[in-house]
């Protein structure tokens, strides 16, 4: 089996498992009891919040812990857009292309009289600085920029949109779930005031998620309950979860340069490979990508029947083709830098990890070329194509 | 994947008369490529029965697997039976499909119809009771 889905999910590490038996059997007490042993799960998620907070350059007053990405991206909005409110600021600002924890949320704001701005992200997929500071304005309540997308992998100036911000006097969330333990983050240098993770992106596990609020922004609480989180998110703390993340994140973190290296090996041996498919094009740029971050489309062959005859040669990867998402569209990443709906069910897309190996990569490029070329011949579209009844496009 | 019984993902891994018929009697074409899935049926007639049937699918592993059971369903049948072909015919005998994909056999049972109105309309037949 080769697994080439990392921005779906990744594995727990050993390390994380152990941290989290290791609580489960030792600080499995309830953090708010008096106690020795509430007291002793009480020490336990505060060493993970110090653990997590040097990892991303925080305080730990300043973390909180989530059910995942998801809430943290909820949470973020939703308390700056109704903080914003307050002063009658109902402005925000986006990208097209954010995931839909983030595009959803600011939905459900536009109907309660939000005003929505989302940004074009160009084929590169990405915005500059100076799109944002032209979107913002003076009843802007938030801007809210993914640090790397997870479907094409682009990065996007988180350091540079923050600074303007910071100028504006604008609060900046950034959906970090993607870049995390691929990429340095520092709060502080990068002028962010608020960012979300998910712990089972970086081998840590599922179910657990940290909202970074910088010190002066206050989480408005979603949910009404007990006084966990410094009031701020009510319910019994996920101890052994919040122990898995930190030692995930903090064995990523450590190991970041060395997996990055290796990485773009990987990556830029399999886009090479890719390549050489006839009416294939890489999705975003070359080299503005997360490191394991590969995502193509191929003309004439629709990326749901690729990805099954992939699995059935023991490849798990994914794609932004509609027949995947279980909606009629295709994915709104794929649109946003300028894919044609058919171009865009003809994707695929293969997130790699330190622990692929070039071995996998060509197997990988043996598998989706022969693959592609399979689908191609029964398929009506590139036949015409090939008879040029029809125009290619890539 | 669960998401389809093992009747689905047999057919999309050995779909059963995939090509095209050179001096068809008829051709069906459904759906767009915008949409993310085209069928052609080409029909090959003999005294009124299916004597070859080929398709040609851009589409998901459903639409693949759609199409080579619908095929299959109407290969050496009379034309009446082909033309009565039902969407949930297909899926049935496909052991059901996913609710979102059901309209991958619908789209079967079109391409099936549009084929064999073609070669009522290239033999200057008309026929009222084909429903496309």
């Amino acid at each position: 089996m080769i697994y080439a889905d990392h921005a779906a999910t990744t594995k727990m590490s050993r390390t994380a498992m152990d941290a989290m038996r290791l609580c489960m059997e030792e600080t499995w007490g309830n953090p708010s009891s008096l106690h020795d042993v509430g007291q002793k799960a009480a020490l336990a998620l505060w060493s993970a919040r110090e653990r997590i907070a040097a990892c991303i350059g925080a305080c730990p007053e300043e973390i909180y812990f989530t059910s995942g990405g998801t809430e943290a991206d909820n949470w973020a909005i939703l308390s700056a857009a109704h903080e914003g409110a307050k002063k009658g600021k109902r402005h925000i600002v986006s990208t097209a292309f954010e995931h839909h924890a983030v595009l959803n949320c600011l939905q459900k704001l536009e109907k309660q009289g939000f005003e929505v701005e989302l940004l074009d992200v160009h084929e590169s997929g990405t915005v500059s600085w100076r799109q944002v500071a032209g979107a913002i304005r003076a009843d802007t309540c938030l801007v809210t920029v993914m640090y790397a997308n997870n479907e094409i992998g682009s990065i996007l100036p988180v350091e540079r949109i923050g600074a303007v911000c910071r100028e504006k006097k604008v609060v900046f969330h950034t959906d970090a779930v993607q870049a995390a333990g691929y990429l340095p983050i520092a709060v502080g240098a990068q002028n962010i005031d608020m960012l979300s993770l998910s712990g089972h992106k970086f081998h840590g596990p599922k179910g657990i998620g940290v909202l970074y609020a910088g010190k002066g922004i206050v989480p408005e609480p979603l949910l009404a309950g007990g006084a966990q989180e410094r009031g701020r998110r009510a319910g019994t703390e996920n101890v052994p979860a919040a122990m898995g993340m930190a030692a995930a994140l903090e064995e990523v973190c450590a190991s970041m340069e060395v997996n990055r290296k290796k990485l773009v090996s990987l990556r830029d041996r399999l886009i090479a490979g890719l390549s050489a498919i006839p009416h294939a094009a890489l999705n975003g740029e070359r080299s503005n990508r997360l490191p394991g971050n590969v995502s193509f489309c191929f003309e004439g062959v629709e990326g749901e029947s690729l990805l099954l005859l992939l699995d059935g040669r023991g490849i798990c990867a994914s794609s932004g083709s509609a027949c995947t998402s279980g909606s009629l569209k295709p994915s709104h990443v794929l649109l946003a830098i300028g894919r044609s709906p058919e171009v865009a069910h003809g994707s695929l897309r293969l997130t790699l990890d330190a622990e692929n190996t070039q071995e996998e990569v060509a197997e990988i490029c043996r598998a989706v070329s022969e693959s592609v070329e399979r689908l191609r011949a029964m398929s009506p579209l590139w036949k015409d194509k090939v008879s040029g009844k029809k125009p290619f496009v890539l | 994947m669960a998401l389809y019984s093992e009747k689905v993902m047999e057919h999309f891994r050995n779909p059963q008369n995939v090509g095209s018929i050179e001096d068809a009697d008829g051709i069906g074409e459904v759906g767009n490529a915008a949409c993310g899935d085209i069928m052609r049926v080409y029909l090959k007639i003999e005294d009124d029965i299916i004597s070859d049937v080929k398709f040609e699918t851009f589409g998901c592993g459903s639409a693949i697997a759609s199409s080579s059971m619908a095929t299959q369903m109407i290969k050496g049948k009379p034309l009446c039976e082909a033309e009565q072909l039902t969407n949930q015919a297909v899926a049935e005998a496909l052991d059901g499909l996913p609710a979102h994909k059901l309209h991958c056999s619908v789209l079967a049972q079109e391409a099936v119809r549009a084929a064999v109105k073609d070669y009522y309309g290239k033999r200057g037949q008309k026929d009222g009771k084909i429903q496309v």
